[in-house]
């Protein structure tokens, strides 16, 4: 196996609030190789945010060690080496959506004719391509999400970073999202990490799934899947994958139940 | 004959229910606009009454009608309402006087209309003359505050220790009444050797730099910590995140202050003509008024200060209306 894309050893990180301290993640450890497909899922308070933040050096760890690409995250990213989602899509209104496509391209410093054919081929991706001239709010929510997943593909990451990104839309939207999702991970080969709190969500997208728990922040389990990469809708009613949700439910309850 | 009944009505029915869209769709707007006006004038009318009561009547008797009770020294001791009571036939007098304490509004109607349009706009007597002058010290003034208003809270946005430092000035500033600090300005300028329209754009800057410096510290600060972390994701320098984020965004906000700011900047402009005993200007049109008990061209001032700060009110609307739209902001 090649050298890990995200190396986490030992993390851990406390904040400090006005009515003490809160123990975010305490002795993360966890490999991600190139091209894997892993979800976080937990309770809210578990750390899964708080270590995707720290992988895109958005908050620094107060222990252990934390590598992307062999980095540090600080000079990950000044190497550009991910694209984050957001849980809003959080477009500008003033932009079109071929303009906030357009916008990491921009603070790059990407040349304009190459800017136009990176933002042609990531509406591409997500199957936006007739809206490039449309302003944010004649879209909707799931396809305005669907931009900002194109904002993150735009400068060509090698990892995508996912905090819950269709945790605010209807379930209908989001199986298609998921659909659209695990065959753009299937074209591009990126590394994702997606947070998220739906277990079939997890189970249907993951090849690795890491099941975290609160109080303080920590990993419970971590399931290496045994589905098939190629996953129609319907796996999600075989035996197969009832069994990997059974076990990401018994982690999950085994984490509140050490409380 | 015998279906006239019949297709009068239907066509009746079919004009009316015209009228009435056409009624509703004037009523939701002008209707209620024009109701408003027409009260505020009948009460201004109805005011001009009692306030001109006693001079009506003693012009009324040197005009040799007769009055009661005779003289004036009899109807000082009497109330203005009784006095009206007592003289019911001579009150219309009271809305046509030559020099009135409470002009009646088509008196003052006159005196504008005259004031802009009966003139000669380079005579003393024009408003527009007047009004030009307050205007170009008002549009330097609003100028400098809004460039002002905006460096200072680029400075605020970025430096904690300028927020600390400039905020507390800013706000004592506006404390200060500005009839108090009008005069110290035009007079410390003067001894340096500034006078003619920067003085009166600078006291016209000080007021209309703070609505702009607290609306736009407020616009850069308008973006959530998610938009911000999203251009901490892409390595954007400050100046990326003000320019692509903070600026934008803040659109909005600076011409909410502009209009506040615009209005401010003609406020005062006015008030920076009235200690220096300004020749021009609509500030030295109402002080000259006050001089010589011109009540009419004070007024007649004063609604061309009103029509001159709501022109500039909806111009920068306008452009608001039109820039925003223009970003896909517009509603």
């Amino acid at each position: 196996m090649s050298a890990p894309v995200v190396r986490a050893e030992g993390l851990d990180l406390t904040f400090a609030t006005g009515d003490g301290s809160v123990h975010a993640l305490s002795d993360v450890s966890l490999d991600i190789g190139r091209g894997e497909f892993v979800s976080f899922i937990g309770p809210s308070g578990c750390g899964k945010t708080t270590f995707l933040r720290c992988v895109a050096g958005l908050e620094t760890p107060t222990g252990g060690t934390l590598e992307v690409n062999g980095m540090s995250p600080d000079a990950a990213r000044q190497a550009r080496a991910y694209g984050y989602v957001f849980q809003a899509a959080g477009l500008y209104p003033w932009r079109t959506i071929a303009g906030n496509v357009a916008l990491p391209l921009e603070i790059m410093g990407f040349a304009k004719a190459d800017r136009r054919q990176r933002v042609e081929e990531a509406l591409a991706l997500v199957d936006l391509g007739g809206f490039a001239g449309k302003f944010p709010w004649q879209l909707s929510g799931g396809m305005q999400q669907r931009a900002s997943i194109a904002r993150a593909l735009a400068f060509d990451a090698d990892i995508l970073l996912m905090d819950e990104p269709f945790g605010a839309l209807d379930e209908i939207v989001r199986d298609r999202l998921n659909e659209e999702l695990l065959a753009l991970w299937a074209r591009t080969g990126k590394t994702m990490l997606f947070v998220t709190h739906s277990i079939p969500e997890a189970v249907y997208l993951s090849t690795k799934i890491v099941v975290m728990s609160p109080r303080p922040g920590r990993i419970s389990d971590v399931i290496e899947s045994p589905l098939p990469a190629e996953r129609p809708l319907d796996i999600r009613d075989s035996a197969e994958f009832i069994a990997v949700a059974h076990r990401v439910r018994e982690g999950l309850r085994a984490g509140m139940e050490a409380l | 004959m015998s279906d006239a009944p019949l297709s009068a009505p239907s066509g009746g029915i079919g004009r009316s229910a015209r009228v009435a869209a056409v009624a509703r769709g004037m009523g939701h707007r002008a209707g209620p606009v024009v109701a408003v006006v027409a009260v505020l004038v009948a009460i201004w009318y109805a005011a001009c009454l009692p306030m001109n009561v006693g001079n009506t009547l003693l012009q009324a008797e040197r005009a040799g009608a007769v009055v009661t009770p005779e003289g004036p020294a009899a109807r000082r001791q009497m109330g203005s309402v009784a006095l009206m009571a007592a003289n019911p036939s001579l009150l219309p007098g009271a809305w046509s006087l030559e020099r009135p304490r409470l002009p009646a509004p088509h008196q003052v109607a006159v005196a504008l209309w005259d004031g802009v349009a009966g003139q000669s706009v380079t005579s003393a007597r024009s408003l527009v003359y007047h009004a030009w002058v307050t205007l170009s010290a008002t549009l330097l003034g609003f100028a400098i505050g809004t460039g002002l208003g905006i460096l200072l809270a680029v400075g605020i946005v970025h430096s904690r220790v300028m927020e600390m430092s400039v905020m507390p000035w800013a706000i004592v500033s506006q404390t200060v009444p500005i009839i108090a600090i009008a005069p110290m300005i035009i007079v410390v300028l003067y001894s340096v050797g500034v006078q003619g329209i920067v003085p009166k754009a600078v006291i016209s800057a000080y007021l209309s730099f703070f609505p702009v410096v607290v609306g736009m510290v407020t616009g850069f600060r308008s973006p959530d910590a998610m938009q911000l972390d999203l251009l901490r994701t892409y390595a954007a320098t400050r100046a990326q995140i003000f320019g692509k984020l903070r600026l934008p965004a803040s659109l909005p906000y600076l011409f909410a202050s502009l209009k506040i700011g615009v209005a401010a900047s003609l406020v005062g402009a006015i008030v920076a003509e009235l200690p220096t005993g300004a020749q021009a200007g609509l500030g030295a049109r109402l002080l000259a008024g006050s001089y010589y008990g011109q009540n009419i061209q004070i007024w007649a001032a004063l609604f061309a200060a009103a029509l001159l700060a709501a022109g500039l009110v909806g111009l920068i609307g306008l452009v608001e209306r039109g820039l925003l739209a223009r970003m896909g902001m517009g509603q």
